[in-house]
């Protein structure tokens, strides 16, 4: 039974990926690209120990926001507010953290708390909404996602919390002083950043938090059945406003290495798109912490191997369109194994009550 | 005379399992034919199979004499055989002629309705078959034995002279089953055949012509009402002999464990549900709460759950006030709950039984150590679950949902039972469930009872109430109408009691 479970847990991925290889080299070849080629320049080309390491960063923060995303399906939450929430908690944790200068541990635990706390209560707001207004988060979120977009983008202007470095068109929050660094750590060919360790610590403590803990179980009890969880005393609509909050103090974590080991400061050239992306990954590493660390090195892999392509006349948009239907095909294997499971279950109750019914038989009478 | 419908050596296998196997019936014309037998015997397949929804992989099928192939509910509508649902599929805000016509509406050239041919044929249709129907009255405003007669005037609608009825006393009160039983008689004098499907078996020797019981998929015996008794039959549905319902003598204590007084509730849009309740029930006692459904029993089940606030009077549990009291406080002070609805409030489906075994108890020990799920004694205990309540699982880490209804039950009414609350509220506590399961169930709500338990029972089935309770409090319109004793009183008075007429 656990071994079954764990067999399609590695199948099903690696049908979805084998799938989607299978999709881009047709459109490779209708392009008259050589697939076979182009994917080895691309695999050789992203395990470069240059790459590897750019790439376990990149996954750090993926991972992150695909944890925050996880949490959020616990509960059915479609939190693709993890954009709004992690752009609204890296600038704040930015500012609060250039504004002052602590001791090295407590300043850097500071900017961490700050981001956490921002990235909460940003994502609370859709939480309040949905339990009081019951709007559907989905709608909320990405309205918070432009309002925080626009927010920090005004806030960030010279004079108000953010400055322009001379002759340089970035605007940036000033920068943190050293003692809200957090090092790097020498790896392979360039630095990781040590956020990294936080980053699993996250994961794990994400997994202790849902499956062994009573907040856990109430959680997971209203994401399977609201009105089951609110039967057995559970106050559901509260549990849903506090996941909601806590996916957004999570996704506020998500920019904290790029942030505190890289630029040390926060810029318009923070990347984007980490709501999609975090979904893609729960989805991918059906919400399980090994799962999603799994899948965030491959999406980080796929994002900087595609830079190879590039050079070599194929489109870069081959990797979109693969990180594509990967979700896709995995979506639907996932959903098969369920049914396959489901009826693999029905049988063995089946045939375990028909044993018991049939055992006592007595002489049936015909009048 | 051929008979109206014959079914030989019927199969139907779903993956793993076997829901028809080897199924013969005879159904003579103009006859009421009851098929009997528990949950999971293969009754709703074979209907299903009749009314062409689902393919047998082998056997045959005769109408009328002729073998006949059933592709979809279209060939088996024109071939005369109709069923009437369970559920009813009616819209609420259309009329009763709307209703019937609803699918096969007869239309003139260029696609108009032609309502006053409609109208007229259900006229005759109601009055030949002595339906009391009113074909302009919005279906909204029928009881719902009325509805029913709407179902039934839809089928006979579309030509149908055999009918399927599956449980339809199911829902009614015993009032409107005498008036059904009685449009049937009809029916059958018209030359209509009538197959009804039902696991209550006074109703099934009440009514039938032939009875026909099923078990573990296949039929096992034609039964003769005439010569048969209840006991007789519930044994070939179960196989075995039924467990012994315990006699009790013990009586009630004189501690009061819920104490209702005056409590009202109104709705958030503030119609009032419950108007004034006043109810108390003692510690070893057994209190049947009798109504139709829907006349507030729900929200008092709410109320006294926590799961809503009164609005006015109070609700008392051992003495103390629960207003101020959430439903996990509740709850870990010492109540029990098995909701109605099983599946949706009482088992998260797709979780593991073993973590069932934690819902509702998660805060409390030994399910839980402070802010910790206790994982190996959920385990250990659902164990115990499975052996003490014979729920029927190959394993502990299965999901709720792949087990059967009745199995469900067991293991929900288990769980509740468990650290001997001081109250239970048991809400249909053996609804939907085979009469072996019901008999288990039964006793362990009388072993709770002799052992000090107070037990609030609402229930729709007059048997569970008048066989479990110390005393009967009758629910009609969000009121306590009548406290009756279960000794002194018929079902027809409880009957009337419940459609709040005044006993005489």
């Amino acid at each position: 039974m656990k071994l079954n479970k764990v067999f399609w847990a590695i199948v099903a991925p690696l049908a979805a990926i084998v799938t989607s290889l299978l999709f881009v080299s047709g459109i490779l070849l209708l392009k008259g690209n050589p697939p076979y080629e182009t994917l080895k320049t691309m695999i050789d080309y992203g395990f470069t120990p240059r790459n590897i390491v750019a790439e376990l960063n990149i996954a750090s923060s993926y991972y992150i926001a695909g944890v925050a995303a996880a949490i959020g399906f616990k509960m059915l939450l479609f939190n693709i507010g993890i954009d709004g929430q992690y752009r609204m908690a890296v600038f704040f944790a930015a500012v609060v953290g250039g504004a002052i200068t602590l001791p090295p541990i407590l300043h850097v635990t500071l900017i961490i708390i700050v981001g956490a706390v921002v990235g909460g209560l940003w994502g609370s707001i859709a939480g309040y909404l949905k339990v009081k207004r019951g709007i559907s988060e989905v709608i909320s979120n990405i309205m918070l996602n432009v309002i925080a977009g626009g927010l920090v983008a005004f806030l960030l202007q010279p004079g108000r919390l953010g400055e322009q470095a001379e002759g340089s068109n970035n605007l940036n929050t000033p920068i943190l002083a050293t003692s809200g660094w957090m090092p790097t750590i020498k790896f392979l060919d360039g630095e990781i950043h040590s956020f990294l360790i936080v980053s699993v610590f996250i994961g794990i403590g994400y997994w202790v938090l849902l499956n062994k803990s009573v907040f856990g179980f109430n959680l997971r009890s209203t994401g399977m059945s609201f009105r089951a969880a609110r039967a057995g005393g559970v106050n559901a609509p509260r549990m849903i406003f506090v996941t909601m909050a806590l996916s957004g103090a999570i996704a506020g974590l998500t920019g904290m290495g790029t942030l505190l080991s890289e630029t040390h400061s926060y810029s318009i050239s923070f990347p984007a798109g980490y709501a999609l992306t975090g979904l893609a990954l729960a989805l991918l590493g059906r919400n399980h912490p090994v799962g999603i660390a799994f899948a965030a090195y491959f999406w980080a892999f796929l994002d900087r191997s595609a830079g190879v392509l590039d050079l070599n006349g194929v489109p870069r948009e081959i990797i979109t369109i693969m990180q594509g239907t990967i979700v896709l095909s995995i979506v639907v294997a996932y959903e098969l194994i369920k049914r396959i499971n489901q009826k693999q279950e029905q049988r063995l109750v089946g045939s375990a009550s028909n044993e018991q019914i049939a055992a006592p038989k007595i002489e049936s009478e015909k009048n | 005379m051929a008979s109206a419908v014959e079914i030989k050596g019927i199969e139907k296998k779903y993956p793993g399992v076997v829901a028809n196997h080897n199924v013969s019936l005879t159904v003579q014309k103009g006859h009421i034919h009851a098929i009997i037998g528990e949950n999971g015997a293969g009754k709703s397949t074979l209907m299903k199979i009749l009314y062409g929804m689902v393919r047998p992989d082998s056997g045959s099928i005769s109408i009328d004499g002729k073998e006949v192939v059933l592709k979809s509910p279209h060939d088996s509508i024109g071939l005369g055989v109709g069923m009437v649902h369970q559920h009813f599929m009616l819209a609420d805000n259309a009329t009763v002629l709307e209703n019937v016509i609803l699918g096969s509406e007869p239309v003139s050239f260029g696609g108009v309705i032609q309502h006053t041919a409609a109208r007229d044929k259900l006229i005759e249709i109601a009055e030949k078959y002595g339906l009391d129907i009113d074909p302009d009255q919005n279906v909204a405003e029928l009881s719902v034995g009325e509805r029913q007669r709407v179902e039934i005037s839809k089928v006979l609608f579309r030509g149908a002279q055999i009918l399927i009825l599956d449980e339809p006393t199911a829902v009614l009160v015993p009032q409107e089953v005498d008036e059904l039983f009685s449009n049937l008689k009809d029916l059958t004098a018209h030359g209509l055949t009538i197959i009804f499907i039902s696991h209550k078996l006074d109703e099934v020797l009440a009514i039938a012509d032939e009875i026909t019981v099923m078990r573990t998929g296949t039929t096992v015996a034609s039964v003769d009402p005439k010569s048969a008794t209840k006991k007789q039959l519930a044994e070939l549905m179960v196989g075995r002999e039924l467990p012994k319902r315990r006699e009790v003598s013990t009586q009630p204590s004189t501690k009061k464990v819920l104490e209702i007084e005056k409590a009202s509730y109104a709705a958030p849009d503030g119609r009032e549900i419950l108007h004034e309740i006043s109810l108390s029930i003692h510690s070893g006692e057994i209190v049947g709460l009798a109504g139709v459904e829907g006349n507030g029993q729900s929200e008092l089940i709410e109320l006294i759950m926590g799961l809503v606030k009164t609005s006015g009077g109070s609700v008392t549990i051992l003495g103390e006030d629960i207003a101020e009291m959430t439903s996990r406080k509740i709850r870990d002070s010492g109540v029990g709950y098995i909701p109605q609805d099983r599946q949706r409030d009482a088992l998260l489906m797709s979780a593991p039984l073993w973590e069932n075994r934690i819902l509702g108890h998660q805060s409390t020990q030994p399910m839980s150590n402070g802010i910790w799920i206790n994982k190996g004694s959920a385990q250990k205990d659902s164990e115990r679950l499975v052996k003490e309540f014979d729920v029927r699982t190959p394993s502990i880490n299965v999901m709720a949902g792949a087990l059967s209804g009745g199995n469900q039950q067991k293991f929900i009414v288990g769980r509740e039972l468990s650290g001997n609350p001081h109250l239970l509220i048991a809400a249909q506590p053996t609804r939907g469930v085979d009469v072996g399961a019901q008999a288990l169930i039964w006793n362990y709500l009388i072993e709770a009872r002799v052992a000090g338990m107070a037990i609030l029972l609402i229930s729709a089935d007059l048997d569970e109430l008048f066989n479990l309770s110390d005393r009967l409090a009758v629910i009609s319109g969000g009121r306590i109408v009548a406290i009756l004793d279960p000794e002194s009183t018929t079902s027809e008075e409880l009957g009337l009691a419940m459609t709040g007429e005044k006993i005489a």
